[in-house]
């Protein structure tokens, strides 16, 4: 459905660098200390909790907040007071933030107006920016009667257009329905990608930033826990922070043995494998161990190890099914199987997978 | 005063639609017994005397129309007043928007002092308003003296007369409905789209010319609006500064006192026409607006640092709410002065309490004050019973009247104060029950009955806007649980409708107390208001005691208002 616009084509010109940016309201520290590069072409996801400080970091990378300390840079330039008005970069509002007043096409090529291109033009780049969001003869049409897919394509042609140097999404997916978010993350993928430019998008659905990014940078608290692959992230953690937040596993206590892990549950001692944390070579005092439901297993027989349990709760998922497993008074675990056969209050077996399982401190 | 800027202009200005999507015939039979008596009573109170108005003009044919068109004063009147309605129009936008812009977008020493006086202009009775401004810039006024001292003239620099004088007065009592409703879009104006607009290049002459000002078009037309019929229907400013001057609203006023009925008839047709004509024009130019505001505001305002810019804004502030306050100033001053010794002086020579001392003890004097309050009182009370069924019933009810209703109520805001007065007079001056005539001219109903049908509309639209933001399901989840239809009420929707009903009767009670238009048209001696005897005093030259009366009367609007809003908190 989508070539390039032509405009936006090859207009990388450099990595988005945001250094050591800081942002205080008052009291509040909204964003503390966060270094996070994008480089051209490469899709970078802000995700936190509401109140992590993802927003206004994005804000700071658009030019509407001015940070307390830090820098922003583009290809090596400091534009940390350039206003947003003379960044040339596309934004992407939460709500779009499409001109009421205006009909499609005279949204889209507001930018080259601005930029003080004549009408036919801007208008003839406009109708190429929709063709290649998918909305092509869509011009002419008023705001309010687009769908909220069709309104975010239509904010994304407008940022595209302008042949920006750098693209900032807030929330993108966030005003749509499941099904065309699903459609719209491949969408949205293939379409940044194609652009080339550094695109950063701020989400706290971690789905999407999974779905979508190259790498993640994880905020809390205004802080940055981790940046990195979403591969890295998952599998990696740097920390139980992160690992509680990313996926939906169980943190239990384990004790460290150097490659492996033992962890015992109700009395019942498994030893497992596990990848050790960046740069922890002595044996961790207080260790944990993070048991993913895509790495256990259900309904194994009592000559397997594997610690016994009871069917919580049990959740449909299309191919699979979700098991919330008790495995002891303060140990829940959930459990991704493809045997289907269990129902609520039902024994059954959890036994660990091949691993390895992210160890921690 | 707890009014939203949209309850000046009535619902049938506005879309709307009924909350219920259906009801049994019981319920329908159940609506139309609160509906009849409603729209009866709107029928023959709004429509009836407007219609015998414009059937009069018609009493032998074309003929009074041929006068009227035949005669060159009515149609200068009917130039003038136009020419003054849209001159006071401009005047106000190019006080309003501004004003609106700089309190609303930026932050400078004396704001908060600045926008705490900008909407005092409307807490001026409209006749209050036009002394002030005699005694301020009128040629023995104090401005216009001590200019003339200071500059050593030999005559006054100005002549308070004629159009100039007029607008002067409409742009300063008018411009705060273009403050109120631009501020209040300013203040639902959603900030991302303005950052929008700069994160795509765009300069702030840009944004402000193709993203700012097109989105507050809505409120500015609205207050446009309200400015032409305000200023259509003016008749205190061209009443006392005309001089020469007629127009229509005059005019129909002398026709009527010279016993040319029929040419009165056609006058306040003409009238009422043009104003129904600027109605149509100006939802016309509005007709394109397919978008509505929805913006949660939340722009912050851009704080000026410049030393030298914050102080050209406090002087100018200062200058703005010396010019603000200067007319209340000048009637509480005038009130204190001895009545005929002002002269030729700067200043009033002599001060004196006796004007207050004689307004609480004669009795001739106090009377008037009785008269305003009491019909205030009454008009009031029919108003709020009136207005809250029909607003009830417009926003739950569905039945085949409802356009009707929503019409009715609205109407009054259409036709100007003159042109109902006028109506009044020609249907009730006799009794004649077969043709619903009953004799209230003359009598005491007459001016509670003007003073009703004038704010219909903005009470039943304050109840209205309150009974919008009521979830519709309450009404169904209180009947469901077994609540009777009175019950529902009580418990239910009168608490809903209370904010609304409120401001809907301050807002009754404080143009009634101080209503002249119609009262002019329509008062005796006997019950004659406040407003008639600041006029009567003025003529007599009895400055002081007009201007005592004038205070009065800002005082009965200033306890009528902290009343409120202390019956609002206490309930709240």
């Amino acid at each position: 459905m989508m070539g390039a616009p032509a405009a936006a084509r090859g207009s990388g010109d450099g990595a988005l660098v945001l250094d050591g940016i800081t942002r205080r309201f008052g009291d509040y520290t909204a964003v503390d200390a966060v270094s996070v590069e994008v480089g051209p072409g490469e899709l970078l996801a802000l995700v936190g909790a509401s109140g992590s400080g993802k927003t206004t970091t994005l804000r700071i990378a658009a030019g509407y907040e001015t940070p307390d300390a830090g820098s922003v840079r583009l290809g090596g330039t400091d534009i940390t007071q350039l206003p947003p008005a003379k960044r040339g970069f596309g934004m992407v509002f939460q709500h779009y933030a499409l001109f009421p007043h205006m009909p499609v096409e005279e949204n889209v090529a507001f930018g080259l107006e601005a930029r003080g291109v004549n009408k036919a033009t801007r208008l003839c780049r406009a109708r190429e920016a929709l063709a290649a969001v998918g909305l092509e003869g869509a011009g002419a049409r008023a705001i309010q009667s687009l769908s909220g897919g069709e309104q975010q394509r239509v904010a994304l042609a407008r940022a595209m257009v302008i042949e920006p140097r750098a693209l900032l999404l807030d929330e993108p997916l966030s005003n749509l329905d499941p099904t065309l978010r699903q459609t719209m993350r491949d969408d949205l993928r293939a379409m940044l990608h194609r652009v080339g430019v550094p695109a950063l998008f701020v989400t706290h659905d971690q789905e999407d930033a999974f779905a979508i990014a190259d790498r993640i940078a994880l905020l809390k608290k205004g802080k940055l826990l981790q940046s990195g692959t979403p591969d890295d992230l998952y599998h990696r953690p740097a920390s139980r922070e992160v690992a509680s937040f990313i996926g939906r596993g169980t943190i239990v206590p384990a004790v460290d043995r150097g490659d492996e892990a033992t962890i015992s549950i109700a009395g019942n001692e498994i030893t497992i494998p596990v990848t050790r944390p960046a740069g922890a070579r002595a044996p961790i005092n207080q260790a944990y161990v993070v048991l993913r439901p895509d790495a256990l297993q259900v309904g194994g027989n009592a000559e397997q190890r594997g610690w016994s349990g009871v069917v919580v709760n049990r959740r449909f998922a299309g191919g699979v099914v979700m098991y919330r497993m008790r495995l002891s008074d303060s140990v829940t675990v959930e459990v991704e199987s493809r045997h289907h056969g269990l129902s609520e209050g039902d024994n059954a077996r959890v036994t660990p997978g091949k691993g390895p399982f992210p160890l921690l401190a | 005063m707890g009014v939203s800027e949209e309850s000046l202009v009535p619902a049938a200005a506005r879309v709307s639609a009924p909350r219920q999507s259906s009801r049994s015939r019981d319920a329908q039979r159940h609506t139309w017994l609160i509906a009849f008596p409603v729209i009866a009573l709107l029928l023959w109170a709004v429509v009836y005397p407007n219609a015998a108005v414009v059937a009069g003009s018609f009493e032998n044919g074309l003929g009074h129309w041929r006068e009227f068109a035949a005669s060159p004063a009515d149609r200068e009147a009917l130039r003038t007043s136009l020419v003054i309605s849209v001159a006071s129009v401009f005047a106000a936008l190019a006080i309003g928007v501004p004003l609106a812009f700089l309190l609303g977008r930026f932050e400078f020493p004396g704001r908060r002092m600045l926008r705490a006086v900008a909407t005092l202009p409307a807490a001026l009775p409209p006749l209050v308003g036009v002394i002030a401004f005699l005694f301020l810039y009128g040629e023995s006024g104090v401005v216009t003296r001590a200019l003339q001292r200071t500059l050593g003239m030999e005559e006054a620099p100005w002549r308070l007369k004629g159009v100039g004088a007029i607008v002067f007065v409409h742009a300063y009592t008018m411009y705060v409905y273009v403050f109120l409703f631009v501020s209040a879009g300013l203040e639902r104006f959603d900030a991302t789209l303005d950052e929008a607009a700069s994160g795509l290049g765009a300069g702030m002459w840009q944004r402000l010319r193709r993203v700012t000002l097109p989105l507050l078009m809505p409120a500015v037309a609205g207050s446009m609006l309200l400015v032409f019929m305000n200023a259509l229907g003016s008749f205190s400013a061209p009443y006392v500064f005309g001089g020469g001057l007629r127009v229509l609203s005059t005019q129909i006023l002398a026709s009527k006192t010279n016993g040319a009925l029929g040419l009165a008839y056609v006058e306040t047709t003409v009238l009422a026409l043009s104003a129904v004509a600027g109605l149509i024009l100006f939802r016309w130019l509005d007709r394109k607006r397919k978008f509505t505001s929805t913006g949660k505001g939340g722009r912050t305002r851009r704080v000026i640092r410049s030393r030298r810019a914050q102080l050209a804004m406090s002087v100018l502030a200062a200058v703005v709410v010396i010019i603000l306050v200067l007319p209340h100033l000048m009637v509480v001053l005038v009130s204190f002065a001895r009545d005929g010794a002002w002269t030729t002086q700067v200043l009033p020579p002599e001060y004196t309490l006796e004007n207050y001392r004689r307004l609480f003890s004669e009795r001739e004097l106090w009377k008037p004050i009785i008269n305003s309050v009491s019909m205030a009182v009454v008009a009031t009370a029919a108003n709020v019973v009136v207005c809250f069924l029909a607003a009830y019933l417009i926003v739950f009810r569905k039945f085949t009247g409802r356009r009707l209703l929503e019409l009715l109520l609205a109407l009054p805001w259409a036709i100007p104060a003159t042109a109902i007065a006028l109506g009044l007079a020609a249907t009730f001056n006799r009794n004649d029950p077969a043709t619903l005539r009953i004799l209230l001219v003359g009598t005491f109903w007459i001016l509670p009955l003007a003073y009703f049908i004038r704010d219909t509309p903005l009470v039943a639209s304050a109840v209205e806007s309150s009974l919008r933001q009521m979830d519709p399901s309450l009404e169904d989840a209180a009947r469901g649980l077994g609540g009777s239809w009175f019950l529902t009420m009580r418990r239910v929707i009168i608490p809903a409708a209370r904010p609304g009903l409120v401001a809907g009767a301050l807002l009754a009670a404080v143009t009634a107390v101080g209503e002249f238009v119609a009262s002019v048209v329509l008062y005796t001696h006997a019950n004659r208001p406040i407003s008639l005897e600041i006029l009567a005093q003025l003529r007599a030259l009895a400055f002081g005691t007009a201007a005592s009366y004038s205070v009065l009367l800002i005082v009965l609007v200033l306890l009528m208002t902290l009343a409120a809003r202390s019956f609002e908190e206490r309930l709240a």
